[in-house]
């Protein structure tokens, strides 16, 4: 028992280092950070921070991230849910079909379908704008949505549904008041996945966004093509994009472990 | 427990078919319309038939891309999937510790992707990255950007740092929904752990290993932002893979054809051996199970 518990504070620290040593980096100029190596911030600074946050360009990327991200997990969630009830209560004509296709558009290569989004878009006028990346996301959130808020669902007795529909509730009333409830953690575990696939997500959000809606992601590639880069700014802005999640896992880690428990996702 | 019989059902789904049609078919109908086609300009297409997939299927360095792509997945797979189960089995059952290594473990998959690129810049550089510098102090030639072998070593590890954590997440959910009885026979069978592991552990993780072989294939097959961030493809071609040279191709060149059929190829690959591992992993089980 004691061997397991070293090698597992071993794997966490390996796991920890990396991004142990972006916060390092983040905390010293450029001048410090090229000047001299050091495994621990001599001087911590938050300069780098202070230039993030005050500078439009870059906190605007941070702003236009989470506006896609929400309206992303809105969408999936909203469709998702009825999509799902149907598939882990009915049959009907073509369900398997449609299911395994649902799940063929997460192996679709992102690259696949750059050139047509962007056509598309231009078509109704939607490029640079949050709604575009939001629904561009959706090609992978979806069908991920429904597939675990389906496992989720099945593992509800159906005799909650005919004792419910028997007492007169009407569907909407008896999905509303009586089913969501029983799923929070699925719905959570839900909204985790996909917040995460579209806040690490790269590819779509750059190309469909110039200025307006253009992602922090995108924001920091423009700048490590750029001559003479700045190690402590580029740190910053890495550290800044892991909080969202960080705090999204937090919020959600009871879910977590009991979504994980159900041997779904 | 049967399923009800219910055409109405198709309503249900029906916002989420929109959905995907908008964002899956248009775009996919758009592709092949792009791969049969010579364009232009707007309004001026020719049809050329299967012209683009000749020229795509016969190029060489789409060829050294794709056993390229092959060579970093099969390692990844083979890396990741044990690493991962070995570290579930070692995570506590219960307690505060759960929490802790549950956040700890979810926190590199909620990192963009280019930014674990960055974050890999950073800790490999020769002259300010930990791991950079450390392997230089032992006299050792390390740089990621001017020698292949090492770019390779370097985005070998940064995908297991990445993606093991998934695998293990999926493997710990297997694993805690074993029931607790099935320990107690083994204990008073007197078997070994590794007997444990082998017949009981192995067998009841089936389901959530074949998904997290899936999702790992699929994912490092379609890798794109971490290799572009961190090697650019390079040195050389050495770390072109799929995904990049397609966009290269795409958006570098504007070759709408030949990308497109690309595309397709790319996806059909995808598609093929995500069923056959599927399939692989579904009989396996049942041999064991009988």
């Amino acid at each position: 028992m004691k061997k397991r518990t070293a090698v597992l504070i071993i794997y966490f620290a390996l796991l920890l280092l990396p991004i142990y040593w972006m916060l390092n980096m983040s905390l010293r100029t450029n001048a410090d950070i090229l000047g001299a190596f050091s495994i621990y911030p001599g001087n911590p600074t938050l300069s780098n921070y202070i230039k993030i946050f005050t500078d439009e360009s870059w906190y605007s990327g941070y702003i236009n991230s989470i506006i896609y991200v929400s309206i992303n997990t809105v969408i999936s969630l909203l469709t998702a849910l009825p999509a799902a009830y149907a598939f882990s209560r009915y049959h009907f004509i073509g369900d398997k079909h449609i299911f395994f296709w649902l799940l063929t558009n997460r192996m679709a290569p992102a690259a696949v379908f750059l050139l047509p989004f962007f056509q598309l878009y231009s078509t109704f006028d939607l490029i640079d704008t949050h709604i575009a990346v939001a629904l561009a996301h959706c090609l992978f959130n979806v069908p991920l949505a429904v597939w675990i808020l389906e496992g989720f669902m099945s593992g509800i007795p159906r005799e909650i549904d005919e004792t419910a529909y028997l007492d007169g509730y009407s569907f909407p009333r008896f999905f509303i008041t009586l089913f969501l409830p029983l799923i929070r953690a699925g719905v959570g575990v839900t909204a985790f996945f996909c917040f995460m696939f579209s806040w690490v997500e790269l590819l779509f959000a750059r190309t469909l966004t110039t200025t307006n809606a253009k992602p922090i992601a995108a924001t920091m590639t423009r700048t490590v093509s750029a001559t003479g880069l700045d190690w402590g700014l580029l740190a910053a802005a890495g550290i800044l994009t892991i909080v969202p999640g960080a705090l999204v896992i937090w919020f959600v880690r009871n879910h977590l472990a009991k979504g994980f428990a159900l041997g779904r996702v | 427990m049967e399923k009800w019989e219910n055409n109405k059902a198709w309503f249900l789904i029906l916002p989420v078919f929109i959905i995907v049609a908008f964002s899956a078919i248009i775009p996919l109908m758009t592709v092949v319309n792009y791969s049969v086609q010579d364009i232009f300009g707007p309004g001026q297409r020719v049809f050329v038939g299967t012209e683009w997939f000749e020229e795509v299927l016969s190029d060489k360095r789409l060829h050294d891309a794709l056993w390229r792509q092959f060579l970093f997945s099969g390692l990844v797979l083979l890396i990741e999937i044990p690493l991962g189960i070995l570290i579930a089995l070692m995570m506590p059952k219960r307690g505060w510790g759960v929490s802790v290594c549950l956040v700890t473990l979810a926190l590199p998959l909620l990192i963009p992707w280019n930014v674990i690129g960055t974050i890999w810049i950073i800790f490999t550089r020769p002259d300010i990255g930990l791991l950079g510098a450390a392997i230089n102090s032992f006299g050792v030639a390390f740089d990621h950007t001017a020698a292949p072998m090492d770019a390779w070593i370097t985005l070998i590890l940064m995908e297991v740092w990445h993606w093991t954590p998934l695998v293990t997440l999926l493997a710990y959910a297997g694993l805690r929904a074993i029931p607790e009885a099935y320990y107690q026979a083994a204990k008073i069978d007197g078997a070994s752990a590794w007997a444990t592991f082998r017949y009981i552990q192995l067998p009841k993780m089936r389901g959530v290993l074949t998904i997290a072989v899936l999702l790992r294939f699929m994912d490092s097959f379609l890798i794109y932002a971490e290799p572009f961030v961190l090697t650019g493809g390079g040195p050389g071609n050495s770390t072109t893979f799929l995904s990049i040279y397609l966009v290269k191709i795409a958006v570098g060149q504007f070759d709408l054809g030949p990308a497109a059929a690309f595309s397709l190829v790319y996806f059909l690959v995808v598609l093929l051996f995500s069923w056959l591992f599927y399939q692989a992993l579904q009989n396996v089980g049942k041999g064991r199970e009988g």
